[in-house]
């Protein structure tokens, strides 16, 4: 048998080389040299993606770079290769950040803040702690039995699968930093506001009865310690299980985009989706609610509808609304909550995703 | 000995319960390995994030898909 044993010791599928084993001290410089190394030839290479992408398309294939291939051609061979390496690299970084944020952890911190201020933190841990949407059910009982508030549990269930890193550098790459920022800002707002409106209403009772009878202790699960060997072996885990997993939606959906680039004309979805449109923000939160997807899906369909003309205010809505609403995880959600909560919170978060829409249409 | 494998069965917890009965075949030992997906069941043992493993009672790995390794230690 094995004795107890705090760490749950992660050995790598591939040890990154056989030689960084044993000497532990000397090796460290060496690794953070070839670390060092790494980000200079990334920064490098993706400093030659614009001119690569010219002159492949231009002389290379010889395409007039007026013409509706060439247009399309040159952006996907730019758009591609810089959204994989903008992915790599922040999903290698987050990684390593989130061993040290288990949802185990960030329920210890939550559990003693007063609600306003866990709101803001439950929606600032929201985007470093790992989260998988089927575990919300056991995420939820865990905090609330724990002795999270409920608006602040809401606060880290709205913000984790909103606000995350693929969502950002997908917007960052293929829309700039501006709106990969707005979308940052309003995201955690929409999580704070939402999460702490549910608070108020004082809706403890609609949790199901043998969740509320429950009581957990929040040292239950030992934590896990690693060694930086671990945590950046496990940032090179996250990557290939991520990027593995992405890559096609990104390809796909810049391909998609890049036809939209070259061949729909201009202004195409204005009177659909445009500022004109007063019903457009309604329109798009309900009918993102029972589409499911994730950031990666929904980009770049993102990017193609906003450089037809479609309103800024509209589009966040539209992909607030696919991402943070979906109709699988209220119906997981509902073997823990009674119906009248269930339907809070998706009218508090829908109308906190509604103001967003009309206030960037609005101001922008 | 008692592996119990918690998840609500979305891929990364099947994985987790492949990884663990190909283990126990190896290790030749005598263990049952149940699959728990009920949420109430889950709770008790204070599992807050799936996949999760626990053998005999106590918790071994939570939130993610233990490997080969991992295993190979626990069922010594």
């Amino acid at each position: 048998m094995v004795e107890i044993n705090n760490c749950c010791t992660v050995s790598p599928d591939k040890p990154l080389a056989p030689k960084t084993e044993v000497p532990q001290r000397p090796n460290r410089l060496k690794n953070i040299m070839i670390g060092l190394g790494g980000l200079v030839v990334w920064f490098v290479a993706y400093k030659q993606l614009l001119p690569f992408s010219k002159y492949f398309t231009f002389e290379i294939l010889g395409l007039s770079s007026a013409s509706h291939l060439g247009q399309a051609i040159q952006f996907f061979v730019y758009d591609t290769p810089k959204v994989m390496m903008l992915l790599t690299l922040v999903v290698f970084g987050v990684g390593i950040i989130r061993t040290f944020f288990t949802p185990e952890r960030t329920r210890k911190i939550l559990a003693g803040k007063r609600e306003s201020v866990g709101n803001v933190f439950a929606a600032l841990l929201g985007i470093v702690t790992p989260f998988c949407s089927c575990s919300a059910v056991p995420l939820f009982i865990g905090f609330v039995t724990a002795g999270v508030p409920l608006g602040v549990t809401f606060s880290f269930l709205i913000s984790a699968p909103m606000v995350n890193e693929i969502a950002l550098v997908l917007l960052y790459g293929l829309l700039g930093w501006k709106i990969a920022a707005l979308y940052l800002v309003t995201g955690l707002l929409v999580a704070i506001v939402a999460g702490w409106t549910i608070g108020r209403l004082g809706m403890e009772n609609h949790i199901e009865d043998w969740v509320r009878e429950m009581r957990t202790n929040v040292d239950d699960v030992p934590d896990e310690c690693h060694s930086w060997r671990e945590r950046v072996q496990m940032g090179l885990a996250a990557v290939k299980d991520i990027v593995g997993k992405v890559w096609i939606y990104v390809v796909a959906g810049i391909g998609v985009g890049a036809a939209i680039h070259g061949y729909v004309p201009e202004g195409f979805m204005v009177s659909i989706m445009g500022k004109g449109a007063w019903w457009s923000v309604p329109a798009a939160v309900l009918v993102g609610i029972p589409m499911y997807s994730n950031a990666a899906g929904i980009v770049p369909v993102i990017h193609a509808l906003l450089e037809k003309g479609a309103a800024l205010g509209t589009v966040l809505a539209f992909m607030m609304s696919v991402i943070a609403l979906s109709l699988p995880e209220t119906v997981i959600l509902r073997k823990v909550l009674k119906p009248r909560l269930i339907a809070t919170f998706v009218g508090v978060v829908g109308c906190g995703i509604l103001l967003v829409g009309y206030l960037f249409n609005l101001l922008i | 000995m008692e592996i119990k494998v918690m998840g609500p069965g979305c891929p990364k917890c099947a994985e987790a319960e492949k990884i663990v009965k190909d283990a126990v075949a190896k290790a030749g030992i005598a263990a049952t390995v149940e699959k728990i997906t009920d949420f109430q069941e889950m709770a008790k043992y204070g599992v807050l994030s799936t996949p999760a493993v626990v053998i005999d009672g106590e918790i071994k790995c939570v939130g993610r898909v233990p490997t080969a390794n991992d295993l190979a230690g626990w069922l010594k």
